[in-house]
């Protein structure tokens, strides 16, 4: 989790904000290209981050295409694996995209791609939501280290990591501004034991 | 957090989260075909119930099964208990069969502190004699900040039986620490002793606490703990006390009825008043009842488990 990652000292920012606009842009472009026109199309952001980088997306492809993509959140919470683990955490806002996702072509969205437990947990979540036709990923960042046979469809910037190693990604509604930062990971003892 | 034996184990951030987290689960199985979350599978809940009840162990039952978690429902009628089991000795053998969660109703006050001390598993109170009754506190709670958006500042007069009643003691603890004011209507033969030291201001006429009342909470007149005559007549009680149609006109536009159930229909609480869409919320509170004890259950059980820790 990127959240409360010392930062690295002496190294660079891996994107600032001009460079996370240009990649929403061309993930934006990606969906619209991909899907034929985003129509029949939901977007599904997972809280924290995922949930403001989906109506970005949308955003853009309004701005794109003049077509309005229903977007909504999935908090995950209730389908981890590891909160016996980890402890409970609190929930986030799960929030049905408009026409809900039945037959819909379901794009989720989060900030980091890395073990893939989180997009598993989000798939039994979308599941008790409905039956979507399809569902694709979209990650702002992969930096590897997968632990379920689990890919992006659409991503930002791969970013090769160690295992003590992390990125933050701030969003200005959550952060204040945005930018991707290399930082140590909190727990590396811990996650490396998951 | 490991049991929720009482209100007061709640400080306010605990209590808002538990608030919190029942709107959130509320919000995400509401429109579902499918009311289920697999958040407490394999975890094992025990309701051990030695008093007569219908919602509150339905209700803690529905919310375990809604989060996956296995169900055992034991009560004493036609358990070992009918045949001399003490307490210690049920709870040790519901200890040794795994229960990771044992949520206890007792006639006696205290019951579920001392079982707290005998099982390592969470304990939950769901009514312990005249003592407490944390879990529909909360729902009552929720129910208030649901009808009302806030709980900061709300009056809540709270009428009838509070010498007798759990539901009175939790709530003036709990509604306390978030920030709302209490005042406690009854005949002075059914306040308890020590009752001017609780926080919340005290009454013996109705009339005068109606006109600024945001919320109203009818207690039920409970005559089986009832052990010599606290008021002349049904109907005596039922006049000074009662929550009639005349009464209900003198309420504020905004203000909502409350009853934790069951009711003594024409005893504290007049039908058409208990039936009333607008005011009345009663039949909300038990709706909301399952959503405050999944968040309760998944606050206590969800995280790392106490006995794999210690």
């Amino acid at each position: 989790m990127p959240s409360a990652a010392p930062q690295l000292p002496g190294t660079r920012t891996l994107f600032d904000a001009g460079d996370v606009a240009r990649v929403v842009d061309r993930i934006a472009h990606q969906v619209l290209e991909k899907t034929g026109g985003a129509r029949d199309t939901a977007i599904l952001g997972i809280p924290t981050r995922g949930a403001p980088l989906a109506r970005r997306l949308a955003a853009r492809i309004r701005a794109f295409e003049g077509l309005d993509v229903p977007t909504g959140s999935l908090d995950i919470t209730l389908y981890r694996d590891d909160l016996r683990l980890r402890g409970v955490r609190a929930l986030a806002e799960t929030q049905d995209p408009p026409g809900g996702v039945d037959g819909k072509l379901v794009v989720l969205v989060d900030d980091v791609l890395y073990s893939g437990r989180t997009v598993r947990a989000a798939l039994d979540a979308l599941r008790d939501l409905g039956r979507p036709r399809a569902v694709q990923l979209a990650v702002l960042v992969d930096r590897g280290h997968r632990e379920l046979p689990i890919r992006a469809d659409y991503v930002g910037k791969n970013v090769p990591t160690s295992q003590d190693e992390t990125v933050q990604v701030l969003l200005a509604e959550v952060d204040g501004r945005d930018a991707v930062l290399p930082a140590r990971a909190p727990g590396a003892a811990a996650e490396a034991t998951r | 957090m490991r049991h929720l034996l009482s209100a007061a184990d709640l400080d306010r951030d605990a209590a808002l989260l538990v608030l919190d987290t029942a709107e959130r689960m509320d919000r995400a199985l509401a429109g579902r075909e499918v009311k289920k979350l697999p958040t407490l599978r394999g975890r094992t809940v025990v309701n051990l119930f030695f008093e007569d009840s219908t919602r509150t162990r339905t209700s803690f039952e529905l919310a375990a099964k809604r989060l996956s978690a296995d169900v055992v429902n034991f009560s004493a009628k036609g358990s070992s208990v009918s045949k001399g089991e003490s307490l210690k000795d049920t709870a040790l053998t519901l200890e040794a069969m795994g229960a990771d969660a044992v949520v206890v109703r007792h006639p006696s006050s205290g019951a579920p502190h001392r079982l707290a001390g005998w099982v390592r598993g969470s304990v939950v109170n769901a009514g312990d004699g005249t003592h407490e009754h944390p879990t529909q506190a909360l729902l009552d709670a929720f129910t208030m900040r649901r009808r009302l958006g806030r709980l900061d500042g709300v009056r809540v007069t709270i009428v009838g039986d509070v010498l007798h009643s759990r539901v009175a003691r939790s709530n003036v603890l709990l509604l306390a620490t978030l920030g709302a004011e209490v005042t406690l209507v009854a005949p002075p033969t059914l306040l308890p002793v020590g009752v001017d030291t609780w926080p919340a201001a005290v009454s013996y006429e109705l009339d005068g606490a109606l006109a600024k009342a945001d919320v109203v909470m009818m207690l039920r007149v409970q005559r089986e703990r009832m052990t010599a005559s606290y008021f002349p007549s049904a109907r005596e009680y039922s006049r000074r006390y009662g929550l009639d149609r005349a009464r209900m006109a003198a309420l504020p536009e905004h203000a909502i009825v409350m009853h934790p159930g069951p009711m003594n229909r024409g005893m504290e609480i007049a039908a058409e008043v208990a039936d009333d869409p607008r005011r009345s919320t009663i039949v909300e509170q038990v709706t909301n009842g399952v959503s405050v004890r999944m968040a309760v259950l998944y606050l206590l059980l969800g995280g790392i488990d106490p006995r794999e820790a210690m």
